[in-house]
């Protein structure tokens, strides 16, 4: 009987094994690959080219103000949304109503990443945007301005954008991780004196920090990529001036519009190796002593 | 979390990965054996009589209801064949693994976004040379090659490298739009000179319109008045010089004076407020309701307006005002550039299919079926003369007309693509008067030298 099982087992997961070894791992591989050629789209006569196309990288201005932009959504983004979702996720604790609330934040996530991009181009547009139209209503009208056209502001719209979409997931998340906190250590801290802030960084920050540390990573990729809501919401797109541009984008620019795919596959290359070892060096940064739950 | 991948998944992973690892590049064994049939005076391009003919055609804002009636037309000359159609749009995913296998279509309209990269495809010589099918007879009459039926630039503007690989369906001219009966209303005249231009814009200010509006999310639309004045200034021998990337051209006279020229527009205010970020369906929405008086665009404006213009709007195009006093170009000279691109591809199994297909649809009644159906003007010469056109369309037409000789083109944005790109940013910047005219120069320059040096684009030459 158990081999039966073993072979039906084995049956029922080949296939998916299989389409994902042809559908996922061999274009990576063949990315690889391609990174060390001139591949320019449509010509079988590939020639390999060495590391060319990852020295062109470091001299390409464009691709460093890429990583320098994705670079500060590296710091900004994870760090903006966890303490956020921690806030949100704190401060909707009691009641029924304010836990019905939760879901409201939630909802973002439910949109696909298009969808979000269009909605914040008309949140921000000028003249009839909700941004600017919210402005003039408290009377500030003097803040009222092109926000995604100004190279200063452009970059800090979209990750405000970015933020609002990715921190009702969080909510969820550390929510879940707050309420399986035993009750009997919060009222002993409450017993010993401690008030809401030391609560919350004594007690509760170390005991969700598994959730915290899982966030960073995630966050962190998707603070890598950005490549969606730039493309749709940015002047440009990537501009204005290039002030949002960032690494997806350069790839996508080099591979469909210059016909660059030796290059751009060298861009993702680059980029598959900074995703990997930030996930490692976050994981290792935020490493703490586990605190066991009896 | 923890998914460390077993020896069993690194095993399949790694042997998937080397029996596929040359499949985007892999190619097909070279055969040709396209097919022939024998040439006559009815079908001087010797088009089989019976080889099936695959059109892919892309199906964007013009629809391809004429590319299936020039199937249709091909049908009934050789009745035993058939005519695989397909209108489709993302012509480049589409067809690029078939272009890479050497297993394309018969004859292909390479147009929309994503379509395949033209410079990309002739470099790789994945072209059929159509200098037979130009100095063939034409469909409608045999006395004239199908050459001399065309409007002026456009067997130029499909020639790469000397050889004619490309040609255009529709032809598309730029200028700056208004409203005629809005300009008739407030005894307004389209200006002759930039100056004038200038002043009608304070006229226009004080009557409480914004006297432009431009697609600022886009910031090529602002390139096209841009380099269309520095064109009329510095005539054929400026935009040769421009697309033959010429040491210092972005920093000549006639360049500096055309954007200057535009950005007094923005030092004078004369900009809807905004208009840096709004999209090109905002900025040319807020023109359609009378906010702006002009605004810079391709003659698909109409088209593209259609669902949200009101009645009795009726547009018409401008052409660029004169920069200077001693302008090369005569008034009325407009830039023009033809999109829907038609090619037959190299290995195409039934060319000469092909070739003869495209000798249907550059005939007059395929031609005049494009003006009525997708309301724009095809490159066949003479087309729409005698059909009851739209406003912005019959605008067009005789804006072709008058110019005549005197159309001219630019080339660099698709010989080499990051030159347009530099250019998008700067004029981005000179339209919000972050950058001075000079300053845009420069970056410009700059950019078309390191384009210049750089040993890995292939240069064009014209």
């Amino acid at each position: 009987m158990r081999h039966g099982r073993y072979r039906f087992l084995a049956g029922a997961m080949l296939p998916p094994l299989l389409l994902y070894a042809v559908f996922v791992v061999s274009p990576y591989a063949q990315a690889f690959y391609l990174a060390f050629t001139d591949f320019n789209g449509v010509s079988s006569d590939v020639n390999l080219v060495g590391l060319d196309n990852f020295t062109r990288l470091w001299s390409d201005p464009l691709f460093l103000s890429a990583l320098r932009h994705n670079a500060l959504m590296l710091v900004v983004v994870p760090l903006v949304t966890i303490a956020l979702a921690l806030f949100f996720a704190t401060s909707t604790r009691g009641g029924r109503l304010l836990r019905a609330y939760r879901v409201l934040y939630f909802f973002p996530q439910l949109l696909s990443v298009a969808i979000i991009a269009v909605l914040w181009q008309f949140v921000y547009t000028p003249n009839s945007g909700l941004l600017n139209g919210f402005l003039d209503r408290i009377g500030l009208s003097t803040l009222e301005r092109s926000w995604l056209a100004e190279p200063r502001l452009a970059l800090w719209c979209v990750m405000a954008a970015m933020v609002w979409s990715a921190v009702g997931f969080y909510v969820v998340l550390f929510a879940a991780a707050i309420e399986s906190i035993p009750a009997d250590i919060t009222e002993a801290a409450l017993i010993d004196g401690a008030g809401q802030f030391t609560l919350f960084w004594r007690i509760t920050l170390p005991l969700v920090w598994d959730s915290v540390q899982v966030a960073f990573v995630y966050l962190g990729i998707v603070a890598l990529d950005g490549f969606a809501l730039v493309q749709i919401m940015t002047v440009g797109p990537g501009g204005p001036d290039n002030s949002t541009e960032v690494m997806g984008l350069s790839l996508y620019r080099n591979a469909f519009t210059y016909g660059k795919y030796g290059y751009a596959s060298a861009m993702g290359v680059a980029l598959f190796f900074l995703t990997l070892t930030l996930t490692v060096l976050m994981l290792r940064a935020t490493r703490r002593e586990r605190v066991e739950m009896a | 979390m923890h998914t460390h991948p077993t020896r069993r998944t690194l095993l399949i992973g790694a042997v998937a990965a080397t029996a596929l690892s040359a499949c985007a590049t892999s190619g097909a064994d070279d055969d040709d054996t396209s097919a022939k049939g024998d040439a006559t005076a009815e079908n001087p391009l010797g088009a089989p009589q019976d080889a099936p003919l695959e059109v892919v055609v892309f199906k964007g804002g013009y629809g391809d209801q004429y590319a299936i009636e020039a199937g249709s037309v091909y049908k009934q000359r050789f009745p035993k064949t058939t005519v695989d159609h397909k209108g489709i749009q993302r012509v480049g995913e589409v067809l690029q693994p078939r272009f890479i296998s050497d297993d394309p279509p018969d004859v292909v309209d390479n147009s929309g976004a994503g379509r395949l990269d033209l410079v990309t495809l002739v470099s790789s010589g994945k072209l059929t040379d159509l200098t037979e099918l130009l100095d063939a007879p034409s469909l409608d009459d045999p006395s004239k090659k199908v050459r001399d039926t065309l409007m002026p630039g456009v067997v130029e503007e499909g020639t790469f490298g000397g050889k004619p690989v490309v040609l255009n369906y529709s032809s598309v001219l730029w200028g700056i739009w208004y409203s005629k009966p809005l300009f008739a209303k407030n005894g307004w005249t389209y200006p002759t000179t930039w100056a004038e231009m200038l002043t009608l814009c304070d006229q226009i200010k004080k009557s409480g319109i914004a006297p432009w509006t431009w697609q600022g999310k886009f910031p090529e639309y602002m390139n096209d008045p841009l380099i269309s004045l520095a064109a009329k200034a510095g005539g054929h021998e400026l935009v040769k010089s421009v697309d033959n990337l010429e040491p210092g051209i972005w920093k000549s006279p006639s360049m500096l004076a055309a954007a200057d020229a535009i950005y007094q527009l923005a030092a004078h205010g004369f900009i809807l407020p905004g208009s840096e970020a709004l999209s090109h369906t905002e900025a040319q929405n807020a023109w359609s309701k009378g906010q702006a008086a002009f605004i810079p665009c391709g003659s698909w404006l109409e088209g593209e307006q259609q669902q949200v213009t009101p009645a009795g709007f009726d547009m018409v195009l401008g052409t660029a005002p004169s920069l200077t006093a001693s302008d090369k170009l005569p008034n009325g000279a407009v830039m023009a550039a033809s999109s829907e691109s038609f090619l037959v591809p190299a290995k195409a199994k039934n060319a000469r299919g092909g070739l003869e297909y495209l000798r249907i649809l550059f005939s007059q009644k395929v031609a005049r079926g494009f003006a009525q159906n997708s309301k724009a003007l095809p490159v066949v010469a003479g087309a729409t003369d005698g059909l009851t056109l739209t406003s912005g369309l019959a605008s067009t037409a005789q804006t072709a007309k008058a110019a005549g000789e005197n159309m001219f083109g630019y080339r660099f944005r698709t010989w080499y693509p990051p030159l347009g790109k530099a250019l998008d940013d700067a004029t981005g910047e000179l339209l919000t008067k972050r950058l001075t005219p000079d300053r845009w120069a420069e970056r410009v320059q700059k950019a078309a030298d390191a384009v210049a040096a750089d040993s890995s684009v292939t240069k064009q030459k014209r």
